[in-house]
């Protein structure tokens, strides 16, 4: 019985933890969204900006994947 | 079969895809050569093919697969100088092995039946605490201890300052982690969610809407597979600016 309830609170942990990606792709889309009409008023200077454009999307990814991890810790490793 | 698929439910083992086997069997020590060898063996031996055969005519008009190299080697080579400036090309080499090296392991890692070492943050952490450690020790080499001006921010107000000190220091020790768990767990999710859509296959219902599923997951990882091998190298080179230039 003890078991059965910790098995129910990893599950419910993890899909909990998976809402936090949610969040990681708010920031993803804003970034993108952000860059895409900055490039489209200025297209010629958009060129160079693509470095720094990955470097924001995965900075923002990044705490997506950590919720991510959070959720698969709690399902194998707990 | 289908009132077997009712009573028992689908059966989903979406992580088994990466489990560690012995080669030629019996149990794993650290000397063991596993799957994680074999296919890591193959990305290397993939690169020398592209990188040192190809290119070994050093023909003026270049072949198909020298004109890729040399694709390959120009790509990184602008990275570097764009992002970390002109003195950091001396580790040009390094961030090179890098970029091909995950880039290999993500792309072999996308053949059905293989095995993607990426996804095992025990792979990626040994690539990112590299970086880490290579490039503190560097920025220790070059400015000795002014290379702790990095977490004094000095255009802040000075009220503000340890604070933000505390900050960019948690910010900085958290970089390792970030690094490695960004491409493993990409590398991973992407996976596991193929898997998990070759499982609704096996059910006649959904099976062709999971059909669709698995090809537009596939092209995704694709994608997923060169940009996380190109943000892993270009997150590099930020690190390396930093060190080359500790002054914000």
């Amino acid at each position: 019985m003890e078991g059965d309830i910790v098995e129910m609170g990893k599950f419910i942990g993890a899909g909990l933890a998976t809402i936090g990606m949610g969040g990681a792709a708010i920031g993803v889309g804003s970034i993108v969204g952000n860059f895409l009409s900055g490039a489209l008023r200025n297209p010629s200077a958009a060129g160079g900006q693509t470095a720094m454009l990955f470097i924001g999307i995965a900075f923002a990814e990044a705490f997506g994947i950590f919720s991510f991890l959070v959720a698969l810790l709690l399902m194998f490793a707990v | 079969m289908s009132a077997e698929a009712s009573s028992e439910g689908m059966q989903f083992h979406p992580m088994a895809q990466f489990e560690l086997e012995s080669l030629f069997g019996g149990p794993i020590a650290w000397y063991t050569p596993t799957n994680a060898t074999l296919w890591m063996g193959l990305a290397v031996l993939a690169i020398i093919g592209l990188l040192v055969l190809g290119t070994r005519k050093r023909a003026i008009v270049p072949s198909r697969t020298q004109s890729v190299a040399e694709l390959a080697y120009g790509f990184v080579y602008s990275m570097v100088e764009d992002v970390a400036g002109k003195e950091a090309l001396k580790f040009f080499p390094y961030i090179m092995t890098l970029f091909i090296f995950i880039l290999f392991s993500n792309f072999l890692g996308l053949i059905p039946m293989s095995f993607s070492t990426t996804s095992h943050i025990a792979v990626t952490v040994v690539l990112a605490l590299l970086v880490f450690v290579s490039v503190t020790l560097l920025g220790f080499y070059l400015h000795g201890i002014k290379f702790l001006g990095l977490f004094w921010v000095g255009s802040a107000p000075l009220a503000l300052r340890p604070v933000l000190a505390i900050i960019e220091i948690i910010s900085y020790f958290v970089r390792p982690v970030s690094h490695s768990i960004r491409l493993a767990g990409n590398v991973m999710a992407g996976h596991a969610v193929i898997e998990v859509f070759a499982t609704f296959a096996g059910s006649l219902l959904i099976a062709p809407l999971a059909m669709v599923g698995i090809v537009a997951m596939f092209g995704m990882d694709v994608l997923v597979a060169f940009i996380q091998a190109y943000v892993f190298t270009i997150l590099t080179c930020v690190y390396l600016k930093d060190a080359l230039h500790p002054s914000h």
